[in-house]
């Protein structure tokens, strides 16, 4: 089963937690099989929303969602169930100074 | 009158007593809540149809986990044949090859603690623990569940639905805790347990007698706990329900109004929980690693040693919320504390302390601090004082009979001289 792991900050807060940390916490998490892939993003001024309604693209600036916390980083990890995942997301370092949004990752429904 | 079909009467009994054990077995050999429901549905079928012709089995528990397995995968093969193979096919395909797994009776044993902290997951929202808890664990109907909670049953139903839906879909995994997430995944359950019994607890107008059982699973719940996992938190939270509860009867006057601590009738008090809840104080306290239930509960122990108000040991008593103070700090406790030095050191220095809490800005809005002030402030003889907080106290209380009380301690104030001090104490009824 897939995890993605959703890192959120205050902004005042995205340059707390180093990036030497996050990259060791990543490396770690890489060698015992866990981590599909790690990104850090840039600020949320840089976001944009795209929606489709009725076939017409729209694009919208920033995100989603009006909160405190915006979207810092993202871990996509491998875990057993539920449990697991929330251990390993536990474990990323700014989970003291944020939150992480953890969600199963939904498998597409392709025929092959 | 119609006669009881004895066997029907046995299956009956079996189904109370054993009901849940099985489904909890089943949910994990089949690995998803609805197809263990059914399952267990279709065991107690079967079991109405061949224990009239075969006799009671010797361990009826295994018989109805071995039918309702059978007639799970039974049910999903014949499924299968025009479907393609689902997830839980597979699951219940790795159920067979595990067939012995189920007469261990340890993990069996496990399977009850295991549907309790996966129906308390911290991932699910926390009126869904209590719904998906209620039903799973304790049997009830969703009707039942519904009418207890004063809930509209489609919406509870839609509240199960989805938690079990989030069971799958984010994989929840039916396990016990390892021992490191043992105490945040255990303060879930208490905390579920707790909320249940406080519904049927502080509830003291319309649908008393069905808001009352929840008070009763809450209890029975607490016990169940108790024989799985005696852990001094468990102990203590069972103590401090039954430790409220043989108060039952004394805090509510026959025209349903709400009788304070002080002014309880306490022959009506129940002797026999008091000694259960006392012992299990003690037990926890002695581990040496019990925490806020507890500490409540042996406050609330206190109270029931005296024999009148008069009698009771308010040095024991603040002391205690001092304990509670420095394990859990909150405004409410530093409230009932300086309640507690009031009765202690007198109405002045309980006073001093909550007009503190309140200057900092701290439970302004809360009902119960500005009931307390008004109290203290009357025994002081500050009538204008006193009435003003009751003003303040009445218009936060949403709760008819809280109000009424409240009203009828504003009409009591006497313009004149402080009435002869009475002891007497808020928030503890």
């Amino acid at each position: 089963m897939k995890y993605l792991c959703l890192v959120y900050l205050e902004k005042e807060k995205l340059r707390v937690v180093p990036d030497r940390e996050c990259k060791a916490s990543g490396d770690g998490f890489k060698k015992s099989g866990l981590l599909i892939a790690a990104e850090a993003l840039q600020p949320v001024e840089t976001a944009a929303t795209v929606r489709v309604r009725g076939g017409k693209v729209s694009v919208t600036d920033g995100p989603f969602a009006e909160t405190k916390e915006q979207l810092a980083g993202f871990y996509l990890i491998e875990a057993r169930d539920l449990n697991e995942a929330i251990r390993v997301a536990s474990k990323i370092p700014p989970a003291r100074e944020g939150s992480i949004e953890v969600r199963p990752v939904r498998e597409l429904m392709v025929d092959c | 009158m119609t006669t009881i079909d004895p066997v029907q009467e046995a299956v009956n009994e079996v189904y109370v007593t054993h009901s849940r054990r099985v489904l909890a077995t089943l949910i994990r050999l089949l690995g998803d809540f609805d197809v263990a429901e059914e399952a267990l549905q279709d065991a107690f079928r079967a079991a109405l149809e061949q224990w009239p012709r075969d006799g009671i089995p010797g361990n009826p528990r295994a018989w109805l986990v071995s039918a309702g397995r059978f007639k799970a995968i039974d049910g999903i093969r014949r499924r299968s044949r025009f479907d393609a193979l689902d997830d839980v096919g597979e699951r219940a395909e790795v159920g067979v090859l595990d067939a012995a797994a189920w007469a261990d009776e340890e993990s069996v044993e496990d399977d009850r603690l295991r549907l309790i902290f996966t129906c308390c997951h911290p991932a699910l929202a926390p009126d869904a623990q209590v719904a998906l808890t209620l039903r799973e664990v304790c049997g009830l109907t969703t009707e039942q569940i519904a009418q207890a909670f004063l809930t509209p049953a489609p919406t509870l139903a839609q509240r199960i639905v989805r938690a079990k839906a989030k069971i799958r879909d984010a994989k929840i995994p039916y396990q016990v805790p390892t021992p490191a997430e043992l105490p945040g995944r255990l303060d879930a359950v208490l905390r579920v347990i707790y909320l249940v019994f406080n519904e049927g607890y502080a509830a003291s107008t319309g649908a008393q007698l069905t808001r009352h059982d929840l008070s009763a699973e809450a209890i029975r719940l607490g016990r169940l706990l108790t024989e799985l996992l005696p852990e001094p938190e468990v102990l203590g939270l069972l103590a401090l329900m039954l430790l409220h509860e043989s108060r039952r009867e004394a805090r509510t006057s026959p025209a349903g109004e709400l009788v304070r601590l002080d002014e309880q009738d306490r022959s009506l008090w129940d002797r026999q929980l008091i000694a259960e809840g006392r012992r299990l104080v003690e037990q926890s306290l002695l581990s040496r690693r019990f925490g806020t239930y507890t500490i409540q509960a042996a406050i609330s122990a206190v109270h029931a040693e005296a024999s009148t108000p008069a009698d009771t040991d308010w040095s024991e008593i603040v002391g205690l919320y001092d304990v509670l103070m420095r394990n859990e700090p909150s405004p409410v406790v530093e409230l009932n504390r300086s309640v507690a030095i009031a009765m202690r050191d007198g109405p002045a220095a309980g006073l001093q302390l909550i007009d503190a809490i309140l200057k900092r800005g701290d439970l302004v809005d809360y009902r119960l601090a500005h009931a307390a002030r008004a109290d203290l402030s009357r025994r002081l003889g500050r009538i204008a004082d006193a009435r003003a907080a009751y003003e303040r106290a009445i218009a936060l209380t949403q709760q008819a009979a809280e109000r009424r009380f409240l009203e009828r301690q504003l009409a009591d104030l006497q313009p004149p001289a402080p009435a002869p001090s009475s002891p007497s104490s808020q928030g503890e009824v």
